[in-house]
């Protein structure tokens, strides 16, 4: 009984995902739907374009996709544009709730698809560190034990309290990255690695990219950089027209996509 | 965020983490504020300005028209303004606080009531800005609030706690039909002309039609619970009993709406 108990908690208490099933079908309504009415086509890229009951366009973004992630767990997405991968980022991050199936999601989840968003170029850099953490999920004492470390980080220095619209874009994304990386979440979710200024930077920035992905419990990476994936990821699910055609470890499907491309 | 997204989040989870989490929505509205008037000198005092002018002016060509004494007149078109502009900004950028926070709501999972606390808070502030010219026209005439003004407070929580259930409806209606933004604008400005702000309830000619024409319209109640206690009266009870009926009513359908469409939202952006 006891055993029993304390493996239900260590079972409730480990990061997961898994999704069943999920499918997702977005309603395009401002579309004319009477050349498609009736039929379903299937293009080059992008999902498949259908009508749903009421006579509006449907575009399938995912189609069936189920999946399990458990701890420990480096994901990579491939596909080419349109194949999904994107959307199915937005599934897991919780952002769509997927019009059919299932999704469970267990452990703290972030998101750093657009590090800039929520940057106000009127406010000051460190006016901004609080509104761009505060959408992270910060909470004021914590940013505020954080503050003097993201600011070292970004390497700003007096600049911290110009307005960001005199930032050059290297200084944009310095401040942006700094701010966004602090976090510590259990499943991270990224689209490509964040790019980040010049050369100086960009190997500190590397450093503390892989010191966060080596410390979150699961990854899920959008790439279309093969070493990329291969360096970080363990798995790959290749998606393509919403549907997966591979889920394997990354060499296989690494193999097999790029190969396929090249 | 949550530490646990697992499964559909219900509205009352959705309303709850965003009040519990109040700083973020205020964050944003006050940003959004300082962003508009970052570069000029007074800053958002330029909307107090921009007001006590519209005040001032409508007042002195109402008051003649309906020949007001001003020290009765200009107090009253006070109020009734800066509380117009204020249903109407919720209203109508209700309408859109869904709309303008794609981009959050596209990659972060942060609750959607949230931005309707955004948007509430962004015209609270302005609201406050705005609010200064009252005392200055009461002092401009000698006058003073008396005790009643007490209940601008409760009368202030009812009218926020029916204007958010309004924008809650509004801002997922909108969200899906795009037209509907601009029907809205449109019964915002009729309304300010059927609504007692213009010109008083005792200018229309007394009998059962001008009576059944204040009492159907839900925004001569909200505005009388706050208006009457600044100028010295007291709102009647039916006045309460309307508002406090139309915050419960419409909070249950607001939350059963939200409830409903609230996983649909994002795939209307």
């Amino acid at each position: 009984m006891n055993i029993l108990s304390q493996h239900n908690f260590a079972q409730a208490d480990m990061t997961s995902m898994h999704l069943e099933n999920v499918t997702v079908d977005f309603p395009i309504y401002n579309a004319k739907s009477r050349s498609l009415k009736n039929q379903v086509i299937s293009l080059a890229t992008g999902g498949t374009i259908g009508s749903n009951s009421e006579g509006h366009v449907v575009i399938r973004g995912l189609e069936n996709i189920s999946l399990s992630l458990k701890e420990g767990e480096r994901l990579g997405l491939v596909g080419h544009n349109g194949s999904g991968k994107t959307t199915l980022l937005r599934v897991m991050s919780g952002v769509y709730y997927p019009s059919g199936g299932n999704i469970s999601i267990n452990g703290k989840c972030t998101s750093l698809i657009n590090i800039s968003l929520g940057i106000d170029p009127e406010a000051t850099g460190r006016e901004n560190i609080g509104i761009r953490g505060a959408l992270l999920g910060f909470k004021k004492k914590e940013l505020a034990a954080r503050q003097a470390e993201i600011e070292d980080f970004s390497e700003l220095g007096s600049f911290l309290d110009m307005p960001v619209r005199t930032y050059s874009t290297g200084m944009q994304l310095r401040l942006a990255f700094s701010i966004s990386t602090v976090i510590q979440p259990e499943i991270l979710i990224m689209d490509e690695w964040l790019a980040t200024g010049d050369e100086g930077f960009q190997h500190k920035a590397n450093e503390r990219l892989h010191d966060l992905v080596n410390k979150t419990k699961i990854l899920i990476i959008a790439s279309h950089s093969k070493d990329l994936l291969l360096n970080n990821c363990t798995r790959i699910v290749w998606l393509e027209h919403g549907k997966v055609r591979m889920d394997a470890d990354a060499e296989t499907v690494a193999n097999a996509y790029f190969g396929h491309h090249q | 965020m949550a530490s646990v997204t697992a499964q559909k989040i219900t509205a009352w989870e959705d309303i709850s983490s965003s009040v519990t989490n109040f700083r973020l929505a205020a964050l944003l509205g006050w940003q959004d504020v300082a962003q508009r008037y970052r570069r000029s000198s007074i800053g958002a005092f330029w909307l107090t300005i921009n007001m006590g002018v519209l005040i001032g002016a409508l007042g002195l060509v109402f008051g003649t028209i309906f020949n007001s004494p001003m020290s009765e007149f200009l107090p009253f078109i006070c109020v009734g303004l800066i509380m117009w502009g204020y249903f109407s900004s919720l209203i109508n950028d209700g309408c859109t606080s869904f709309i303008s926070n794609s981009d959050t709501m596209l990659q972060l999972p942060i609750p959607f009531f949230t931005y309707i606390l955004r948007t509430w808070w962004r015209n609270t502030i302005i609201l406050a800005h705005n609010m200064v010219i009252f005392p200055i026209v009461l002092l401009m005439f000698g006058k003073f609030v008396n005790f009643n003004a007490l209940l601008v407070i409760p009368g202030f929580m009812l009218v926020s706690l029916n204007l958010l259930w309004v924008m809650v409806v509004l801002a997922v209606l909108c969200t899906r039909y795009r037209d509907l933004t601009q029907i809205v604008q449109n019964i915002m400005q009729v309304g300010m002309y059927v609504t007692p702000i213009m010109w008083m309830a005792n200018n229309l000619p007394g009998g059962a039609r001008s009576r059944l024409m204040l009492d159907l319209n839900p925004f001569y109640h909200l505005i009388s619970i706050v208006r009457e206690p600044l100028l010295g009266g007291t709102a009647t009870q039916l006045n309460w009993l309307v508002t406090v009926g139309m915050a419960v009513v419409g909070w249950m359908i607001a939350l059963l709406f939200l409830n409903r469409y609230r996983s649909r939202i994002t795939y209307w952006l």
